[in-house]
């Protein structure tokens, strides 16, 4: 292996041959995968490729059964994280395992107290304090990790990482929780931590981010390695065809929109949250058919609230809910389905499906009260499973039969057997909630077309996500929430990143220089 | 409590019968399996108290099949657990954990043998009706209002069951102890005999088989169909498994509850009606304990009609067993009971066991590793890696 000077260096991590079966899956296939020191290395799959697993056997969680592994050029086997972390590596995991009660430095010390009975926390502190001024991470020592948002909860992770003395450190998947800016600053910090000589392993699904942050991506499909290439000479329609395995359009095909009169529309709803706060503040919006409204915003602005005052599930304390110019405010989810409203839910096994339940059983859900379903209050299954039939070779949900849970199924396809469901009735509004979360690329371009297809058919679309490029580049027209309230509108292409991304921070845009567009 | 269901077991329609049968299969022989267990883990205990286990279970094989008045014993035994079994189901495919089915035995015996003793002369096609009616009543409303408190105020069915299990005993007692009451003994501690017409008709001479067992398996059929073939038998088990699902639905979580309670208690309530009116002939004032027994069927049926249906019977066996293997082997009768109590073990623990590997296979999935159809329609397991420990 060559360094960019062409002098030999060992890489900093090395994987050769790497295989690890589980019964009835092979989740690595002899995999290679080389890191060099001081370089921020992409690993780019989709979910299920075997990222997660090989990150696993590198951090020493699992056993690889073929394989060997190389750490600075010495051979290496770990039979704990704890073996991984002495040989300098470290893991930032995607959710954080910090403890919100303690302050910084307690919880970055967690794990290296050392054996004595006492702890050193002013030296500790120092430490952490030392660090963070090192990296300009700008963390407080002393601050309480459950007060601080989100972005700078991961740095608490990064530090504690650092502190442990990790050189190379795998990021999981790091951007899923954090918003435009705070996405930014985490690439300055990562740049800080290359430019000091650490390597950085990045685990994501995202091309964007491979392209933004990377030296070097390597792709892997089906538990195997695809290839590796510098980021600098590939594009991101290769780095997707090696993903999936086939071209695929990374652009929505979105002819422009014509929306028609409007078909459903909220009248200042306000509703009072679990916890008092007031998690809908005056609500107004109206969906118009033929348009797809996209609705962005950081996690927990009030979008849950919003999304179950629409379909039903929850009245609000003030306000008006018209569909079709009726007024629904006070019926619950079927009077609304039946008026024309489907709702693909975010939380698709806690909600949008019964897993233990058989996939017709599962189209039964909300439909099992109506004709050709039922009739007399018996149900009519050999004519629900063959809808139901129909229906997955419409969708291509791909699964043995009707008869399967859909807890069987993979994510995709449970979400493909959702919009089915909701699709089949040709409603006048849709509500979609985070419809790709968690989705592969494939079935993310599958989700995308009906939902465009959907607004061509001249229905309106809800669209909510808290993935901004998604929101983006769906949406006819954007609403940003805020603290429940919408607090900005545009059209599509009228917006920037960064300026969608300082309202949903509670900021308002005149504070701050306008980006010029 | 609830295992989980197979919905394509008995959920779907036209499925084909061998696959059916292959999908039951793994139940059936891990059903056998825990009985063997049991049957080992007894003899254990058997032979620790100082008797030799095979002659025992010799004696309780034959007291159970031995010939036309054991097997006759054993359905006898099996009717109102069978009847309390699917209770137990019904309440369970909700979510709730019915304890109370012993109080709405209480209750639905007690209204049967009133209802039976009561003597206007009507004949047998309306006066037996009326008394299986009143025990559903009774036991209906008793399984009601657990139901009702937890739909409305979040009361929970187990607290609420076994304090309505007291008062169930005590109505009994205060009721058959009233000298007042023409149908009542207070000095036998029962009802007066049930009439002929209000009596289930005996059905083989010369033993105590009783027509109680048709209402069981007849039960039996209509709780399947109900729960597989009907929107609200759809309802019941979307409630149980998924209230998030069940409220995305439209489905009213609490009215569904509390009809399913009610459903469950009537079941018991009939359940407490056949030993009544059915075998001893009136109603007695003792606790029998049938309705915790009938938590153990439903448990060992897995909550489905059918295995109900085998699991009622298994009990019904030993229970008919133990009879012969007291009085022939000279074993004392509390040793059936310990051997129920493994049974239970062992069918709760396997059935946790299977939970837990379905559990992951269905994870597997859900976190979109690759499906291998083929690898799934051969049967192979397929298990989710084992999560790797928390590191820190």
């Amino acid at each position: 292996m060559t360094n960019r000077d062409g002098n030999v260096a060992a890489p900093a991590v090395e994987m050769r041959g790497i295989v690890k079966r589980f019964p009835g899956v092979v989740a690595n296939d002899s995999i290679e995968f080389a890191v060099r020191k001081g370089e921020i290395h992409a690993l780019l799959g989709e979910n299920g490729a075997g990222k997660t697993t090989l990150m696993n056997i590198l951090f020493g969680l699992y056993h690889p059964d073929e394989g060997e592994i190389r750490v600075d050029g010495r051979p290496v086997r770990f039979h704990n994280a704890r073996d991984a972390v002495l040989a300098g590596l470290a893991m930032v995991h995607q959710h954080f395992m910090l403890i919100p009660r303690f302050t910084v430095t307690e919880n970055v010390i967690l794990g290296s107290e050392g054996a004595g009975v006492v702890l050193d926390r002013a030296a500790a502190r120092e430490r952490v304090a030392d660090l963070s001024a090192r990296y300009g991470l700008q963390i407080d020592p002393d601050a309480v990790v459950g007060a601080l948002p989100v972005g700078m909860q991961q740095r608490v992770e990064i530090l504690r990482a650092l502190y442990q003395g990790g050189k190379t450190l795998i990021l999981d998947e790091p951007t899923a929780l954090l918003t435009p800016q705070e996405v930014d600053e985490l690439y300055s910090v990562l740049n800080r931590l290359r430019e000091s000589g650490d390597t950085i392993i990045f685990i994501t699904h995202k091309l964007r981010e491979v392209a933004a942050v990377s030296d070097r991506v390597t792709v892997i499909r089906r538990g195997r390695t695809v290839g590796t290439r510098q980021t600098a000479e590939t594009t991101a329609p290769e780095l997707a065809e090696m993903m999936v395995g086939r071209a695929v359009s990374l652009r929505v095909d979105r002819p422009p929109a014509h929306p028609g009169e409007p078909v459903l529309v909220a009248n200042d709803l306000h509703l009072r949250g679990t916890q008092g706060h007031e998690a809908l503040a005056g609500v107004n919006l109206e969906l118009r058919r033929g348009e797809i409204l996209g609705i962005c915003g950081v996690e927990g602005n009030g979008q849950a609230e919003l999304i179950e005052v629409l379909a039903g599930l929850r009245r609000p304390d003030r306000g008006q809910v018209l569909l079709k110019e009726t007024d629904v405010t006070a019926t619950g989810t079927n009077p609304r389905r039946r008026l024309g409203l489907s709702y693909i839910p975010e939380d698709r096994h806690g909600r949008g499906l019964v897993l233990p339940f058989s996939l017709t059983e599962n189209v039964l859900l909300g439909n099992a009260e109506e004709a050709p379903f039922s009739q007399g209050g018996r149900i009519d299954y050999p004519g629900s499973r063959s809808l139901t039939e129909r229906l997955m070779g419409a969708f291509d949900v791909r699964a043995p039969g009707p008869d399967t849970p859909a807890g069987a199924l993979s994510g995709g396809n449970q979400q493909k057997l959702i919009i089915a469901r909701e699709l089949h009735r040709e409603p006048d509004a849709l509500l979609a909630v985070q419809p790709t979360r968690g989705l592969d690329v494939g079935a993310i371009e599958f989700v995308h077309k009906q939902l465009v297809a959907e607004r061509d058919k001249g229905r309106g679309v809800l669209l909510i996500s808290f993935d901004l490029d998604e929101v983006m580049d769906l949406s006819d027209r954007l609403l940003v929430i805020y603290q429940g309230r919408i607090v900005g509108e545009f059209l599509s292409g009228q917006v920037t990143r960064t300026e969608l991304g300082l309202l949903m921070g509670g900021r308002a845009l005149d504070e701050h220089a306008p980006a010029a567009d | 409590m609830s295992t989980l269901p197979r919905p394509t077991e008995a959920g779907a329609g036209a499925v084909r019968p061998l696959t059916r049968i292959a999908g039951a299969l793994p139940t059936v022989l891990s059903s056998l399996l825990a009985v063997a267990i049991a049957l080992l883990a007894g003899g254990v205990v058997i032979a620790l108290s100082g008797q030799t286990p095979f002659p025992a279970y010799v004696a309780l094989f034959e007291g159970a099949f031995g010939g036309r008045r054991a097997i006759a014993e054993t359905l006898v035994m099996a009717t109102p657990l069978i009847l309390g079994g699917l209770g137990f189901a019904v309440a369970s495919r909700a979510g709730l954990f019915n304890i109370g089915l012993e109080g709405q035995m209480v209750l639905g015996g007690l209204c049967a043998g009133l209802a039976a003793a009561w003597n206007p002369g009507l004949p047998l096609y309306v006066h037996l009706p009326l008394a299986l009616l009143a025990a559903a009543i009774a036991g209906g409303i008793w399984g009601f209002i657990p139901g009702i408190l937890k739909a409305k105020t979040g009361a929970h069915e187990v607290i609420t069951t076994i304090m309505l299990n007291y008062l169930a005993y005590r109505i009994s007692t205060v009721v058959i102890g009233r000298e007042d009451l023409v149908l009542v003994n207070p000095a036998l501690q029962a009802t007066q005999p049930a009439v002929d017409n209000a009596s289930l008709p005996l059905l083989l001479e010369g033993t105590r088989l009783h027509a109680g067992i048709l209402l069981a398996l007849l039960a039996a059929v209509v709780v399947w169909f109900l729960l597989y073939r009907t929107v609200f038998g759809y309802k019941i088990r979307t409630v149980g498994l998924s209230q998030g699902a069940a409220a995305y639905a439209g489905i009213s979580w609490g009215r569904t509850i509390a009809l399913a309670m009610l459903l469950s208690g009537l079941l018991a309530g009939l359940g407490g009606a056949v030993d009544a009116i059915g075998l001893h002939g009136r109603y007695y004032n003792v606790m029998l304990g049938l309705g915790f027994t009938s938590i153990a069927v439903g448990l060992v049926g897995r909550n489905n009609p059918f295995g109900v249906v085998m699991a009622g019977l298994l009990f019904g066996a030993l229970a008919s067993g133990a009879t012969r293997m007291q009085n022939t082997a000279g074993i004392a009768r509390d040793i059936v009971y310990v051997l129920l109590a493994f049974v239970i073990l062992s069918v709760s623990a396997l059935a946790v066991f299977q939970q837990f590997q379905q559990s992951r296979r269905q994870t597997t999935r859900a976190r979109g590793m690759t499906y291998d159809r083929a690898a799934d329609e051969a049967g192979e397991p397929l298990v989710e890696p084992p999560p790797p420990p928390r590191t820190i």
